[in-house]
C-alpha cells in the first residue's frame, strides 16, 4: 500500500513526490512519457526557477534538478494511468498500463499533477482545409526540441501568450520567418519579457485580430485574418490573407481533468481545474491536485510550490484519517477577478492565493474587504498570475467568506 | 488464362466490387487508386449511415431504390464477417409541422414498395419514449429500426484487407490518365506508374467517374460535387440514441443529429452544390457550418458550447446527371463498366452494387464466373487497446510489451495497436507513411486533444517502421509532409 501515488512526472508531480518522501511517506510517481519532466524537457529557453531555485535555468535544467532529488521515490515512466478507483475516503486504487502490462495499486492518497492540454484549431473556430502544417505551439516545440524536426519556414502564430511568443523566437532562431503573431484581445497575452521577442526579431503583432480560415492543398498555403471590435466581433471588410506554410496555435491551455471528473471531482468552470481547499484537496477526500491540472500557471516555480503543498496535505490526511472538518471560509471572485484558487481556506495556516484578472488595469488595489486587506499594484495583466499571501491572522478575521476584487486606486 | 479485371477507385464501391470479384477463380482483380491509401475519396467524409431504403423513389431512381435496401440487408452480414465497427440503432424521421406527416406517409408508402421491413409512424408519446432529448416541438416521426451506422473508412479498409487476402492486387498512388481501347474493346489503363492491362475495366472513380468515362469515349453524364459539412463534439456530451432526421426536402435528406459509432455527438450535413471543377474543394466554410448548427438545433436544442467542438469537416457527394446511380456495361466499349454517380446512399448500397456488377459481367459480357473452392469471407479487426479487458492486455504484453504502452491518451491507443496498423498498411500496399493511415485504423489523434500530444510520437513510429526520416512522414500523402527537414535545415541555408 502506498501512502501517495503521484500521477504525472512534470514539475508539480516531481516536487510533490520529493516533498512527500521528505515527509516520510511511501511514494510512487507515474508518468506516461518515456522521460520525466513533463513539458520542461521541450522548453529549452531560460526563465525557469528564479523563485524556486533562486537562479535562472532552462526547462531541462529545472527538470534535472528535481530529478536528482527523487532518490527514495519509486518512479515509473511509460506508465499511463487508465483509471482512478475511489473505493472510499480511506482506500483508493490507481490502475495504470506500461510495457509491463496493466497494474492496479492500492494507495491512501493521490496527488494528481497531470498537467494541461492545448486548445486546437477546431476549438477556436478555424475553418477551411484540413492540411499539414497546422500545429499547436507545444507540438511544434516537441517536434523541434525533442525530435529535431523543423516544421516549416513561413510561420503564423495564433495567440501572443508566452508559449506562442517563445515559439516565435524559437522559429526565428532556426531561420524561419515568423510572418505574424495574431492576438484576439486588444492587449498581448504574454509576460513583458517575452513580448520583447517581437521587437528583437521584428515580428508584427496584430492585436484585436483573429485567424478564421486556412487554405491549402497538402499543406497550409494561406491564412485568413480578420479584425475584431471591442466585443470581439469580426469587422466586415477587414479580412486579409497571409501566405505561410505553417500555422501555430497557441490559444491557451485547459487542465487535464478527465480522470478526476470520472470519479466525480467537482470542477470550477473558470479555472477548468478542480475546486480545492487550502491543502489543494479536491471534493473527493484524499485526492489532491497541483500544477496546471489545478489551474494554468505561468511560472514553473508556482507549480512546484503547489506540488509541495499537496504533499503536505497528503501527510495531514494520512495522519488524521482525513482532513479535519471545520467551518471553511470561502474565497470568492469579485470585480475584475477571472479565476482563483484555492476556493476554501481553513484559517489555520497562511495560504498563497493564485488568481487572474479579466482585463489589464493600471494603478490598482487588490482588496479583500471582509478582512480589510489592500495591496497596491502599478499594473495588472490577465497574462500574469497574481500570487498573494493571506496570513492566518488575516483569514481568521473573516466569518464565512473572503472576497477578492481588483479596483482602480483612489 | 484468367480474365484481368481492373477496378478504378478504392472507395467503398470499388473495394466492395473487388471483394465480390475475388470469389471467382477465373478473374485476376486489380484495384487502382491515386491516393496513398484506400477510402480517401468520397467514402472518407460522410454521415456513415446504413440507410433504411425508404427515401429513393423507384420510378425516378430505380437503381438507388433497389440497391439501398439490398445493401442494407447485405451489410448485416458483411459487418460480422469483416468485423467492421457498427451499430444498428434505427432512425427517426421527425415531423415538426402537421404538413410533415404527409411527407412521412409518402416515405412509408415508398418504403413498402421498396420492400423495407419494420417501418411505422409513431405518435408524440412513443417518439419521446424512443428519444427523450428531442425537441419538444416534435409531433411524431417515421420509425425505421433497420437503419445503422458504420465506420466508413474502417469498412473500406476491412473490405480491402479481405480482398487482398483473397488474391486482389492493389495499385496505390496510381492515377489513371488514359484508357486504351482497341477495336471497341478495353485493353487497359495508362497510369503515372505504367500501363496496367485489363480485359474488363470497372469505373468506380467517385467524383471523377465522369472524367474516367470520357477517357473511354463515353460522355453522356457529368458529375458535380455537392458539399456537406459536419461538426463533431467532444466525448461525454449527451446525444441521441437513434439517428435523427428532419423531414426531407427534394435535394437532401436533411441535417442529421446522431451519436456516431465512437460515441461522439455529430451533426450535419448541409447540401451545397459546387461546379464540376471543384472536386477537391473539401474546405469547411463558416456559412455551411452555421447552416448545419441552425438546422441541428431544430431537432436537438441542447447543443453544447462551441468550445466543445473537436472537429469540423466536409465531404463531397458525387451528383450525376439524372440523379440515379449509373451502373452498366457500356455498349460502345466492350469490357467497360461504369459504376458512376454513386452519391448517397452509396455507402449503404456498396455491397449490393458489387453483386450487381458481378451479374453484369455474367449477363452483359457473357462471362461465366467460376467460384473459387476456397474463398475466405473473414477478416479480423485490428487490436484496439481501449476495447480490451486488462487481462487481455496483459496476455498481449507478454508477447509484445508495446501493447502496454499508450501513445494516444485521449482514445487509449497503444503502440502495439499502431504497429499492427502499420503492418496492415503494408499488407494492402500503402507505400507512403501517413498519420491519417494510422488514424483511420486506430483512432489515434481523433480525441479531445486532436493529436497535439500523440502526433509527434506516431511520426517517430512511422519513420522507424518505414525507414524514412521523421520529417518525411506525411499527414495524408505526398505534399503533406510534416516537416521540411531537420531542425537546422534553414540555418544551414539548404
Ligand atoms: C456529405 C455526404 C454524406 C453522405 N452520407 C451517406 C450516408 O449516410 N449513407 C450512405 O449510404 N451514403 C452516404 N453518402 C454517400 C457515400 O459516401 C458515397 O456514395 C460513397 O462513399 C461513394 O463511394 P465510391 O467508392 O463510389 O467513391 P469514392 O470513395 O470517391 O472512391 C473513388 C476512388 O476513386 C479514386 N480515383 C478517382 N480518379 C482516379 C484516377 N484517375 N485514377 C485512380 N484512382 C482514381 C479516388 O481517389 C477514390 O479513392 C454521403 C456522401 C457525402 C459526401
Amino acid at each position: 500500500m502506498y501512502d501517495v501515488v503521484v500521477v504525472g512526472g512534470g514539475p508539480a508531480g516531481m516536487a510533490a513526490a520529493i516533498r512527500a518522501k521528505e515527509l516520510g511517506l511511501k511514494v510512487l510517481l507515474l508518468d506516461d512519457n518515456d522521460y520525466l519532466g513533463g513539458v520542461l524537457p521541450q522548453c529549452i529557453h531560460p526563465g525557469f526557477g528564479i523563485h524556486y531555485f533562486k537562479e535562472e535555468l532552462t526547462g531541462p535544467e529545472f527538470a534535472y534538478r528535481l530529478m536528482n532529488k527523487l532518490d527514495g521515490v519509486e518512479v515509473k515512466t511509460s506508465a499511463r494511468v487508465l483509471e482512478i478507483i475511489n473505493y472510499s475516503d480511506l482506500e483508493k486504487f490507481v490502475v495504470f498500463t506500461s510495457p509491463q502490462g496493466v497494474q492496479k495499486v492500492p494507495t491512501k492518497t493521490i496527488i494528481y499533477a497531470a498537467g494541461a492540454r492545448e486548445r486546437h484549431a477546431f476549438e477556436i473556430g478555424i475553418v477551411g482545409d484540413r492540411v499539414a502544417g497546422i500545429y499547436t505551439a507545444g507540438e511544434t516545440q516537441t517536434l523541434m526540441d525533442i525530435y529535431g524536426i523543423m516544421p516549416g519556414k513561413e510561420i503564423v502564430i495564433v495567440g501572443s501568450g508566452d508559449v506562442g511568443l517563445i515559439m516565435a523566437r524559437r522559429f526565428s532562431l532556426e531561420g524561419a520567418k515568423v510572418k505574424a503573431v495574431i492576438e484576439l484581445m486588444p492587449y498581448p497575452g504574454g509576460l513583458a519579457r517575452n513580448i520583447m521577442i517581437l521587437k528583437d526579431f521584428n515580428i508584427p503583432l496584430y492585436l484585436s485580430h483573429k485567424v478564421v480560415e486556412v487554405r491549402g492543398k497538402g499543406r497550409v498555403e494561406k491564412i485568413k485574418v480578420v479584425k475584431v471590435d471591442e466585443n470581439l466581433r469580426e469587422i466586415p471588410g477587414t479580412e486579409f490573407w497571409i501566405e505561410a506554410d505553417t500555422l501555430v496555435i497557441s490559444a491557451g491551455l485547459i487542465p487535464n481533468v478527465k480522470l478526476l471528473t470520472e470519479i466525480g471531482v467537482a470542477i470550477d468552470p473558470s479555472t477548468g481545474g478542480p475546486i480545492v481547499n487550502d491543502r489543494l484537496e479536491t471534493s473527493v477526500p484524499g485526492i489532491f491536485v497541483a500544477g496546471n491540472a489545478l489551474l494554468i500557471n505561468d511560472l514553473v516555480d508556482y507549480v512546484a510550490e503547489q506540488g509541495e503543498l499537496a504533499a503536505e496535505g497528503a501527510r495531514e490526511f494520512i495522519e488524521n484519517g482525513g482532513i479535519p472538518s471545520r467551518r471553511w471560509i470561502r474565497l470568492v471572485k469579485g470585480e475584475n477577478v477571472r479565476l482563483l484558487a484555492p476556493h476554501y481556506l481553513s484559517g489555520e495556516r497562511d495560504v498563497w492565493i493564485y488568481a487572474r484578472v479579466r482585463r489589464p488595469m493600471e494603478d490598482v488595489v487588490v482588496e479583500f474587504p471582509e478582512i480589510g486587506k489592500k495591496i497596491k499594484l502599478p499594473v495588472i495583466k490577465p497574462a500574469e498570475m497574481l500570487r498573494i499571501k493571506l496570513k492566518t491572522e488575516e483569514i481568521s478575521k473573516a466569518e464565512d467568506k473572503i472576497t477578492m476584487r481588483v479596483v482602480k486606486h483612489g | 488464362m484468367k480474365i484481368r479485371v481492373a477496378i478504378i477507385g478504392a472507395g467503398i464501391t470499388g473495394a466492395s466490387i473487388a471483394r465480390v470479384l475475388s470469389k471467382y477463380e477465373n478473374l485476376e482483380v486489380h484495384l487502382i487508386d491515386k491516393n496513398p491509401d484506400v477510402g480517401w475519396g468520397v467514402s472518407k467524409a460522410n454521415t456513415a449511415i446504413i440507410h433504411g431504403g425508404y427515401d429513393d423513389d423507384p420510378d425516378k431512381y430505380p437503381m438507388r431504390a433497389k440497391l439501398c435496401i439490398r445493401g442494407n440487408r447485405l451489410w448485416h452480414q458483411w459487418v460480422k464477417e469483416l468485423e467492421i465497427p457498427h451499430v444498428w440503432n434505427g432512425a427517426l424521421i421527425v415531423a415538426l409541422k402537421d404538413e410533415d406527416f404527409k411527407e412521412l406517409e409518402v416515405l412509408l408508402e415508398r418504403g413498402i414498395r421498396n420492400g423495407v421491413p419494420e417501418m411505422r409512424i409513431v405518435d408524440r408519446d412513443e417518439l419521446f419514449r424512443l428519444e427523450p432529448g428531442l425537441t419538444r416541438e416534435a409531433l411524431g416521426a417515421l420509425w425505421v429500426p433497420i437503419v445503422g451506422q458504420i465506420g466508413p473508412i474502417p469498412a473500406v479498409i476491412a473490405i480491402v484487407e479481405n480482398a487482398v487476402a483473397n488474391g486482389v492486387k492493389t495499385h496505390l498512388e496510381t492515377e489513371v490518365r488514359g484508357i486504351k481501347v482497341e477495336n471497341g474493346e478495353v485493353k487497359g489503363v495508362e497510369t503515372n506508374s505504367g500501363f496496367i492491362e485489363a480485359d474488363i475495366l470497372i469505373n468506380a472513380a467517385g467524383l471523377y467517374a465522369d472524367e474516367i468515362s470520357r477517357m473511354a469515349g463515353i460522355d453522356y453524364f457529368e458529375i458535380h460535387p455537392r458539399k456537406g459539412e459536419y461538426w463533431i463534439f467532444d466525448e461525454g456530451i449527451p446525444g441521441p440514441k437513434r439517428v435523427l432526421f428532419p423531414t426531407p426536402t427534394p435535394i437532401s435528406k436533411g441535417i442529421v443529429v446522431t451519436t456516431e459509432i465512437s460515441g461522439h455527438l455529430m451533426i450535419g450535413p448541409n447540401a451545397q452544390d459546387l461546379p464540376p471543377e471543384e472536386k477537391e474543394n473539401t474546405a469547411t466554410t463558416r456559412e455551411g457550418l452555421e447552416e448545419v448548427w441552425e438546422g441541428a438545433k431544430k431537432l436537438w436544442p441542447q447543443l453544447p458550447p462551441r468550445s466543445k467542438v473537436i472537429r469540423t469537416f466536409a465531404g463531397l457527394r458525387p451528383e450525376p446527371t439524372g440523379g440515379d446511380f449509373i451502373i452498366k456495361a457500356e455498349e460502345e466499349v466492350w469490357g467497360f463498366i461504369n459504376v458512376a454517380g454513386i452519391r448517397s446512399p452509396g455507402l449503404t448500397s456498396a455491397p449490393a452494387i458489387a453483386y450487381e456488377v458481378a451479374e453484369i459481367i455474367q449477363r452483359d459480357l457473357g462471362i461465366e464466373l467460376v467460384e473459387k473452392k476456397k474463398w475466405n469471407p473473414y477478416r479480423r479487426e485490428i487490436t484496439h487497446f481501449f476495447a480490451l479487458s486488462y487481462e487481455k492486455v496483459n496476455e498481449l504484453v507478454k508477447k509484445n510489451p508495446a501493447y502496454g504502452k499508450i501513445v494516444c491518451r485521449c482514445n487509449k491507443v497503444s503502440e502495439g495497436d499502431i504497429l499492427e496498423a502499420i503492418e496492415r498498411m503494408k499488407f494492402i500496399g500503402v507505400k507512403t507513411p501517413s498519420i491519417d493511415s494510422v488514424k483511420f485504423r486506430t483512432k489515434a489523434t481523433t480525441g479531445t486533444c486532436q493529436g497535439s500530444f500523440c502526433r509527434p510520437r506516431i511520426i517517430q513510429i512511422l519513420a522507424r517502421e518505414y525507414g524514412v526520416p521523421p520529417w518525411e512522414v506525411t499527414l495524408k500523402g505526398k505534399g503533406s509532409e510534416i516537416g521540411i527537414g531537420d531542425v537546422k535545415v534553414l540555418v544551414r541555408g539548404e
